[in-house]
């Protein structure tokens, strides 16, 4: 379990992430949505140790974050950003290895590789693994992404805005793939979504943030709710059910 | 090709090189020429390793390909330091004449500098490191503007010393100094070695390094430690030339295409060990000496500098 503990970022006097505390359930898919600015971001890279945080403390399965050593950090949590830039041309396979580096630190065993194959697999990437990451699309690098940090088989996986830039088709066919980790290989996955209706479908869990302070924590039903919604985005957002799923129909609110 | 036939086909190649330099119209002058020849080539083959080395290495940190150390401002100090002793002290000072002295005291003020730099700069947490560069341009700005201003004022007689010192040169090494020098770069290249799995890592982006268990602030800095030793070591050996790593670091990633730092580093030091020993070669037979080989270089430099940024500007 990762729990948060009175997490705070500030940067100069404004705090963007204020007294945060909140527990991530283990094998679920938790959501963090909330407006622009509330900090959900800031949030994931804190507990990811991409950003430090001022004050409080992140406890992954009750060790802090801060005790832990790098490589060891690793292998526990992975993290993908919304950006992923590089100055060095690698093909879908060197990338998907590059998961392993917590492992084998760049030497890779018979191991390495047949995780690196059941990854690529898993992702659907076998047939283009020597494709260049710049020759691909947007949907198909985003999957070679994720093919390197299911590589990394790490218990928790965090998400910063996995379906940014992607269309429909690509959205839908990775938020599948997040629930499969979940459902068949028992991950752990946190991710920030923007479309709450790809939350209400997908999560186990939505947590709800804004101005940098948690307002919502709970199962999926009771925060894709017209009350509840209206405290997050002061907004009047009519929900329609329909095969089960809960639609948040705010286009014309 | 594969990359490790090129990196053989670049080996033979620069050994055949240096082969040529140490044995051409020797006329069996194996006592005196052949020692004074090696010394020299062995300079240049330091200072190819230090400054390929530095340059692959600062390029990867700071994830840019035409940044070369200097941008630090090392090369500027070493002017200044040169200068402001010669104007203060004489070019008859020990510190001039004696070439030990000046070379210890050139490598130490350097280093204290650089330490100096990334203390004050890695103090307040963890800084950008596009900050660092920043003051560095800044500060290397204000150590030439500093010491064109007493080149300005000094002596024309003394300024010939001065001006000597601007442009690196291979012509009068101490061989006392190259000893010294390899066995500094040995200890500090076997010190780094262990951080060099880490580079490949760190070419994809801070995030995705830390993501994948690099310490990478750590790594950073010690990175940047060394690369502030090398360039002090080959600017106080041979005089400020980090211009030249911009050229081998960037033919080393055009040849190999690879994101391998074992393979790219070996790459740009074959490289230069054959820049800078078949460069010499040639102002010594060539033009006899009536010109300098780093006067070549930057030609060459500055003429593939402007190609890259086109190149780049094309790409973008």
């Amino acid at each position: 379990m990762i729990q948060v503990r009175a997490l705070s970022k500030l940067y100069g006097k404004k705090s963007v992430v204020e007294d945060v505390t909140v527990d991530i359930q283990p094998r679920k898919i938790t959501s963090f949505i909330g407006p622009n600015g509330a900090g959900k971001s800031t949030l994931l890279s804190m507990v990811s140790r991409l950003l430090d945080s001022d004050t409080g403390e992140v406890l992954i399965d009750k060790a802090d974050v801060k005790k832990m050593k790098s490589n060891d950090f690793a292998k526990k949590v992975s993290i993908l950003k919304q950006s992923n830039y590089m100055n060095v041309r690698l093909t879908i396979r060197e990338l998907v290895s590059f998961g392993r580096f917590p492992y084998s630190k760049g030497r890779l065993t018979e191991e390495d590789v047949r995780i690196v194959d059941q990854s690529l697999e898993y992702m659907h990437l076998t047939d283009m693994q020597d494709s260049f990451l710049d020759e691909l699309s947007g949907g198909q690098r985003q999957r070679a992404f994720i093919a390197m940090v299911i590589a990394q088989d790490t218990e928790y996986i965090l998400l910063d805005e996995p379906l940014n830039n992607l269309d429909m088709k690509h959205s839908v066919q990775i938020m599948k793939i997040l629930r499969r980790l979940v459902d068949e290989l028992g991950k752990t996955v946190v991710i920030v979504l923007h479309d709450i209706n790809f939350a209400s479908v997908y999560s186990d869990r939505i947590v709800a943030m804004k101005d940098g302070k948690v307002v919502k924590d709970g199962p999926t039903e009771e925060i894709i709710e017209s009350a509840a919604l209206k405290e997050i985005y002061d907004m009047d957002i009519p929900i329609q059910k329909m095969d089960g799923c809960r639609i948040c129909v705010y286009f014309s609110s | 090709m594969r990359n490790s036939i090129k990196l053989l086909v670049f080996a033979l190649i620069a050994a055949a090189v240096c082969a040529i330099y140490l044995f051409h119209e020797l006329n069996g002058s194996f006592g005196y020429a052949l020692p004074k020849r090696t010394i020299k080539v062995l300079a240049m083959i330091l200072t190819g390793v230090t400054i390929a080395y530095a340059t692959v290495v600062f390029q990867t940190i700071t994830h840019n390909k035409i940044l070369t150390p200097s941008i630090m401002g090392l090369d500027s100090l070493y002017l200044l330091l040169q200068t402001l002793i010669i104007f203060f002290l004489g070019s008859g000072h020990i510190i001039i004449v004696n070439k030990q002295v000046n070379f210890l005291l050139s490598v130490v003020v350097m280093i204290v500098f650089a330490l100096f730099l990334y203390k004050f700069l890695f103090k307040k947490g963890n800084q950008p490191i596009y900050f660092l560069l920043l003051v560095g341009i800044i500060v290397g700005t204000f150590f030439s503007s500093i010491s064109t201003f007493f080149q300005v004022l000094i002596d024309p007689n003394e300024f010939q010393i001065v001006q000597d010192r601007m442009f690196a040169s291979f012509n009068n090494i101490n061989s006392d100094l190259v000893w010294l020098a390899i066995g500094i770069v040995a200890l500090v290249m076997i010190y780094a070695w262990r951080f060099l799995k880490y580079l490949d890592v760190l070419s994809l982006g801070r995030d995705t390094a830390i993501n994948l268990g690099v310490p990478y602030d750590s790594i950073v800095k010690k990175m940047l430690i060394v690369v502030a030793v090398f360039i002090s070591i080959s600017t106080a050996l041979v005089g400020p030339i980090t211009f030249f790593g911009l050229i081998v670091a960037n033919l080393s990633y055009q040849f190999f295409k690879t994101y391998k730092h074992n393979i790219l580093i070996t790459g740009a030091i074959l490289m230069s060990i054959i820049a800078l020993v078949g460069g010499q070669w040639v102002v010594e037979r060539v033009f006899t000496f009536s010109t300098t080989l780093s006067v070549i270089i930057n030609f060459i430099g500055g003429v593939y500098f402007i190609y890259l940024l086109l190149k780049e500007r094309k790409a973008a």
